[in-house]
């Protein structure tokens, strides 16, 4: 089954690389990432679709949790929800067929953000399976490129993030130089 | 506050002095020049093993013989790449060691540069967490970072790749008074409610056992543990990775469970109505086929590590804390004795009873020929010289499952071995950095004649710091461990394990410059291990043992761990009540 993780890392280099090779030293698949940062530039907000054994997707969520540069890793496959993604498709369709792909466009809630002579480039948001549907029509009027952004999505019930506090170091306690 | 204006190279020696380092195991190369040159004349000591390898290793024995944080150093590429074994031998058995490693300069990083490796990128699955330091204001923070990081909650390997012009430049030391890692969390105290759902468990069982491991050596928690056990007087196991948790010679201590674990440990685990697992992480060499093991058992697991918590068993009581901590609460409640019940003082003697039933129909005891020395007697006379006090690093295969059987341990800290990882080569670092770190301890290498030759250069590290390392090869002519299982499950088809070439302790010994022999007869067992012990310096004794004796008990890979097989005819035990 897909699980949907949403994690708060630490905009660190390598951070990322500690995530998804969590994922690749058990033998997941990643069907999606995104990352950006948050309102904290320090702090970046990734979104990943894998497919993990429901047996073993809380162990997952702990080991990630256990990563440094991890600040939250929460499983949202189950918890209320939104799901959203992003998609861009060009399409060529014969001229006699434009009215008919722009009507499509608007029942999905698409945004043609570019339009020549041959068809259009359209923009659509939302959830995955709509996209799939959204494809799935612009198929049958023409030649397509897709490109997705993978999923994006937010916890609707609040969750507190705890951080933990400085601690003060062993080596801070010794105020002397030791080199003399 | 800060320092006087000092290089990269010496603002790290900087750090590792106010970490207290005193000794740290390396090998030099063309980045780290610049940091060895510091070194030559600074206090802290560092030692030249002959393999970046073993220099991981050996801060593993020297962290695994004392609790503090091992160091070891190398240089870029291929350095680097030796020390991996190493990093994930100390990943697997939670060892605090930090790794430091040359890289070649920032401005060359990614250009295919001579002995440059993606260290950061090799080793982020072999450490609990690693550094690329790009800029020399970074580099006080991040040392003193993965010595915090590396020493608490569960311990572990923490490397830091430093580019060689980071060493160069010129810098003060920042005073670094915090460590600030907001997404990491030390778990300490254990949950009070939770605490005190386990002692009523415990309280009310009538087959208690204490499962102890690793984590009770890792917290220090010997004398809490020791003092539950004795509130309690529950009978205890401990693993491979807690031999010494619980004295060997201790009435409550029953042996190690596992694939070679005893008869009584096994049978114990497997009728038990409660297990009280410390520090343990359910490992498949101790727990056998998971759905056969311990059946009839409700589980209070102690762990630091919530990823540990119902990975492999779902416990009835999880407490995520320090296992000294929770084991100090534990025995606090249970102080307080309840009104005595009949019912379950008699359940509680029975309990006894069986087990000792059990110790008497099938001990672990050293079987001795006539002719020829087993490798038991091998173990057996060992631990008539050790007494519980050596300190004993152990290569791995059937000589640390002997080994781990046959001798005795009065305190942690003094049985090495790679439990997790199974690294053949680790013990005879190992045993380097042990007396290393404690010059005053008798320390036995004791290693078989397969893993001994991975570690043959470090003959001349040992003989070179004249350290009086007892090195015992039990030397059976084969990879012993993988002949058992090809003779066992494979019809005897003997492929690629035969060693039929060693070489000549004596010489070998004497070419280094130390004293070396070979023995096969038993009744020169005895007076050849103390001459071994009487010398000064260090000694290699190979010990020629009886070629074909395999480890028992043995639980079949997958069996559960009730059904050993017990001995060569191959009687299959009783199955539990």
């Amino acid at each position: 089954m897909l699980q949907v993780i949403s994690l708060l890392l630490e905009n660190k280099p390598g951070a990322m690389m500690r995530v998804t090779g969590l994922l690749s030293q058990r033998g997941y698949n990643i069907e999606s990432l995104t990352v950006a940062r948050t309102l904290d530039p320090e702090v970046s907000r990734m979104t990943i679709v894998v497919e993990v054994d429901s047996t073993l997707r809380q162990q997952v969520i702990k080991q990630m949790n256990k990563l440094i540069n991890v600040l939250q890793a929460t499983d949202l496959s189950d918890s209320p929800s939104v799901f959203r993604e992003l998609l861009l498709v060009r399409i060529r369709m014969p001229q006699e067929t434009r009215a008919a792909v722009l009507k499509e466009a608007e029942i999905f809630g698409g945004r043609v953000v570019d339009s020549s002579t041959e068809g259009f480039a359209i923009e659509v948001t939302g959830a995955p399976e709509k996209l799939n549907e959204f494809v799935d029509v612009m198929r049958s009027y023409g030649e397509i490129d897709v490109t997705r952004s993978g999923v994006v999505a937010i916890g609707l019930e609040p969750k507190k993030l705890k951080l933990q506090p400085p601690v003060p170091t062993k080596a801070g306690a010794k105020v002397e130089e030791t080199i003399h | 506050m800060s320092t006087s204006l000092m290089s990269g190279a010496r603002m790290l020696l900087e750090c590792l002095a106010r970490e207290g380092v005193d000794c740290m195991f390396g090998y030099p190369g063309g980045v780290t020049l610049p940091f060895y040159d510091c070194l030559y004349d600074h206090h802290i000591r560092h030692v030249l093993v002959r393999h970046e390898e073993n220099a991981a290793f050996a801060a593993e024995g020297y962290a695994r013989a004392t609790g503090r944080v091992g160091v070891c150093c190398a240089t870029s590429g291929p350095g680097a790449t030796n020390l991996t074994t190493g990093l994930v031998d100390a990943m697997m058995d939670s060892i605090p060691i930090v790794a430091l490693t040359g890289q070649v300069s920032t401005k060359l990083i990614g250009s295919d540069a001579f002995q440059e490796a993606d260290t950061f990128g090799i080793t982020r699955p072999c450490t609990k967490h690693n550094y690329l330091v790009k800029r020399l204001e970074e580099l006080p923070q991040i040392i003193h970072e993965a010595f915090y990081v590396a020493s608490s909650g569960r311990p572990g390997p923490v490397l830091v790749d430093v580019p060689k012009d980071v060493f160069q430049a010129q810098g003060h030391y920042q005073h670094v008074s915090s460590i600030h890692l907001p997404g990491y969390k030390v778990f300490t105290e254990g949950h009070t409610g939770q605490i005190r759902r386990a002692a009523q468990l415990i309280r009310k069982s009538e087959r208690p056992l204490v499962y102890a491991g690793g984590g009770i050596v890792a917290a220090g928690a010997a004398p809490e543990l020791r003092q539950f056990v004795e509130l309690t007087n529950s009978p205890a196991v401990n693993t491979v990775m807690g031999l010494g948790a619980l004295p060997s010679d201790h009435p409550n201590f029953i042996s190690m469970p596992g694939m070679h674990g005893s008869y009584a440990a096994n049978m114990a685990m497997t009728n038990a109505d409660l297990l009280i697992a410390l520090g343990v992480r359910f490992d498949d060499r101790v727990t056998g086929r998971l759905a056969a093991f311990a059946p009839h058992a409700k589980v209070i697991h102690v762990d630091i590590d919530p990823a540990e918590i119902g990975k492999n068993r779902t416990p009835d009581v999880p407490i995520v804390g320090d296992v000294k901590q929770v084991l100090g609460k534990l025995n606090q409640l249970l102080a307080d004795k309840e009104p005595a019940d009949a019912q379950l003082e008699a359940a509680r003697s029975a309990w006894w009873n069986q087990i000792r039933s059990w110790k008497e129909e099938h001990p672990l005891q050293p079987v001795i020929s006539d002719s020829e020395i087993k490798p038991q007697h091998l173990m057996a006379e060992i631990d008539r010289l050790s007494n519980g006090q050596a300190i004993v690093a152990s290569d791995v295969g059937q000589h640390q499952m002997w080994a781990a059987q046959l001798i005795r341990f009065s305190e942690p800290r003094l049985w090495l071995n790679s439990g997790g990882l199974g690294s053949m080569g680790f013990g005879l670092p190992a045993a380097l950095g042990a007396q290393f770190a404690r010059p005053d301890k008798l320390v036995f290498a004791i290693v078989g004649d397969g893993g001994f030759q991975m570690s043959i250069p470090e003959l001349a590290t040992i003989a070179s710091y004249g350290l009086p390392v007892k090195i015992i090869v039990m030397n059976n002519g084969y990879l012993g461990m993988v002949r058992q299982w090809q003779e066992l499950f494979y019809n005897n088809r003997l492929s690629s394990v035969t060693l039929d070439c060693f070489p000549d302790a004596e010489k070998l010994a004497g070419a280094y410059g130390f004293k070396g022999r070979t023995i096969d007869k038993p009744w020169e067992l005895a007076s050849a291990l103390e001459a071994a012990v009487k010398e000064p310096g260090p000694y290699l004794l190979n010990v020629k043992v009886s070629p074909l004796e395999c480890v028992y008990p043995m639980v079949p890979s997958g069996g559960a761990i009730n059904e050993m097989v017990l001995g060569p005819p191959q009687p299959v035990a009783e199955s539990a009540k």
